[in-house]
């Protein structure tokens, strides 16, 4: 079986600062990581590889130092890694990102895609099931499990808001992972060791299956309007006092607010 | 593409097991803004299983005309089935502007669609506006603005060469308008032609999740716990006082992570907005995650131990204080309170 897991290399969201004086982003400093849903993605396509013997293929779009990601893929146990990078990716929105990973989805043989649900730095959950759509192929997203049955069709389980869905898929088809489904392996120390001496494939535009003016800037239907850090609130009042007039404190707000 | 062929606003009017999600009507609420401020009309999509009646309740709370997909084969959401009646739906219609809930149902249909159409969607959007382009006087622009970065940015986009503008909106951040009983508007049968050999999705079965009827963006006050509770008997505390407000308990990321709390009470970027009269956060430092799900509540306490804890950025009351202490006295002084 050939699984292709798609990764992303994001910024640690809950690392980045707000500058109090002038209302910008600290960018310094802050980590660029696996996006975690990504990475609870790869978890279920190296168990699948575990139960049932499967060749992984992580693949992601991103500069060139997105090739951190998939290295630290390969020392979890994925079997190969592309890196799709050119200047015409850049600018993509979800609509074009998609569709680029498509383009080089579809020159390679595979049985299932997974990806992640969500990526942590657009929270959008749009590229999976848009390159699912680009590649013919079925989706399910909110992921929590996947398993092989005896006739060669998958049980999945999802979440939604209410319930845990089972739902039985046919054929090829693209899972979105949630990240709080797998608890990720650690990277094993001989893993670790070979990363650096494995191949990172390169992959540009003209490897893949698309049309150039459907990728990049070019090719996204959306565009920033504009971006600001967002409007910080005036802060109350704070009170540092004893419990007893913290609790006459809270009381009396409440009736003048009319809450009580 | 002829972009003045694509008119009005319409809305996919969600439901579960034939109930209308409340996340429809606020999305009514906002396309009746909309299609005023363009001078169009607002048109709800019911898909389902004999649904055709709940159509009334669709033009009450705004809606113009409502376009009924009925059909066995929609009587549980799966994407395929969904995703070729609202292609036809749209192809056939050329709308202006789509929203759609941002719930696990319009977070998986929405993009399936956009792709299909080749178009734009923004997703998980806070505000939504018509405004006048800045180098065309006179010609109007849909904006759609959303958090990103975790919450640490705002961005407004814009989707000038394709048609339709969709969007995903999440629940709780829209208001729905008043209901206008004996409302006036149409309701339009469609019948779905299904390409059933596409449909490789079976659902087998569903199973509720316990804690799945807390459904704490309906409460009007939350008490909320993070880090500073640090256990379950520490939310027994939080539960104490909810229950003597009438209202409910929550959970930061932290809680839920470690195991404490089920997802379902999660405040926040990865869980649900929440915007209640009252909202007391205990020991909750204020992760802008956190903050982005909960910063719109009418009132907000906040009691930590740390003074410097973000939550106090956007408290309207900060009480530096040991929760385990202050919540059970509020609790005790509370319900004096009430029984006099």
């Amino acid at each position: 079986m050939n699984i292709i897991v798609c990764i992303k290399q994001v910024p640690d969201t809950t690392e980045i600062k707000i500058d109090p004086v002038k209302g910008t982003l600290i960018r310094e400093g802050v980590p660029s990581i696996m996006n975690p849903d990504d990475k609870g993605g790869l978890e279920l396509a190296l168990r699948m590889k575990d139960m049932y013997g499967a060749n992984v293929t992580v693949i992601t779009m991103g500069p060139p130092q997105a090739d951190l990601i998939l290295r630290e893929a390969l020392a979890m146990g994925a079997d190969r890694a592309i890196l799709l990078t050119d200047r015409k990716f850049a600018g993509a929105d979800t609509l074009a990102t998609s569709y680029a990973l498509a383009g080089a989805i579809k020159t390679m043989d595979y049985d299932l895609i997974i990806a992640g649900r969500q990526a942590i730095d657009g929270d959008t959950a749009q590229v999976g099931p848009e390159m699912a759509e680009h590649l013919g192929l079925p989706q399910v997203s909110y992921v929590v499990d996947a398993q092989l049955t005896d006739h060669h069709s998958l049980m999945v389980k999802k979440e939604d808001e209410e319930c845990v869905q089972t739902l039985e898929v046919e054929g090829k088809c693209v899972l979105t992972v949630l990240a709080s489904a797998y608890q990720a392996r650690y990277m094993s120390v001989s893993g670790i060791m070979e990363a650096y001496s494995r191949e990172v494939e390169i992959w540009t535009a003209d490897k893949i299956e698309v049309e150039e003016e459907k990728l990049g800037l070019k090719g996204s239907p959306t565009k920033v309007f504009r971006s600001y850090p967002k409007a910080l609130k005036t802060p109350g009042e704070l009170h540092e006092v004893s419990e007893e007039e913290a609790v006459e404190l809270i009381v009396s707000k409440l009736k003048e607010k009319h809450i009580i | 593409m002829d972009l003045k062929a694509y008119k009005n606003v319409y809305v996919f009017a969600e439901q579960r097991d034939g109930v209308i999600q409340p996340v429809a009507y606020e999305l009514l609420g906002k396309a009746r803004e909309l299609a005023d401020d363009l001078g169009e009309k607002v048109v709800a999509l019911l898909l389902g299983h004999q649904v055709r009646e709940k159509a009334a309740s669709l033009v009450e709370m705004g809606a113009d005309e409502v376009i009924v997909a009925d059909s066995p084969e929609l009587k549980d959401y799966l994407t395929e089935q969904y995703a070729q009646v609202l292609y036809q739906i749209i192809t056939a219609n050329k709308p202006n502007i789509v929203l759609y809930g941002a719930t696990t149902i319009g977070r998986d249909l929405a993009p399936r669609l956009a792709s299909r159409l080749r178009t734009g969607l923004t997703a998980d959007c806070t505000r939504l506006e018509i405004a006048e382009k800045e180098n065309e006087p006179g010609e109007k622009e849909f904006r759609m603005t959303r958090p990103a970065f975790g919450g640490n940015l705002m961005a407004t986009i814009i989707c000038p060469n394709n048609r339709p503008q969709m969007s995903t909106v999440r629940p709780g951040v829209m208001q729905k308008r008043e209901k206008e009983t004996g409302r006036k508007g149409t309701v339009t049968d469609f019948q779905p032609q299904f390409d059933r050999s596409k449909f490789k999705v079976k659902l087998i079965g569903k199973v509720k999740n316990n804690a799945a009827n807390a459904d704490i963006t309906a409460a009007k006050v939350l008490v909320s716990g993070g880090r500073g509770v640090h256990d379950k008997a520490g939310f027994d505390k939080l539960q104490g006082l909810a229950d003597c407000l009438g209202g409910m308990v929550a959970s930061s990321r932290a809680m839920v992570d470690a195991g404490v709390m089920d997802h379902a009470y999660q405040v926040g970027q990865t869980g649900k907005t929440v915007r209640p009269d009252l909202y007391v956060a205990c020991g909750i430092s204020g992760a802008i995650q956190h903050l982005a799900g909960m910063e719109e509540s009418g009132y907000i306490v906040a009691i930590n131990k740390d003074k410097f804890a973000p939550i106090f950025s956007v408290a309207d009351l900060g009480i530096v204080g040991d929760l385990h202490k202050i919540v059970p006295m509020l609790t005790e002084r509370l319900k004096k309170e009430m029984a006099e």
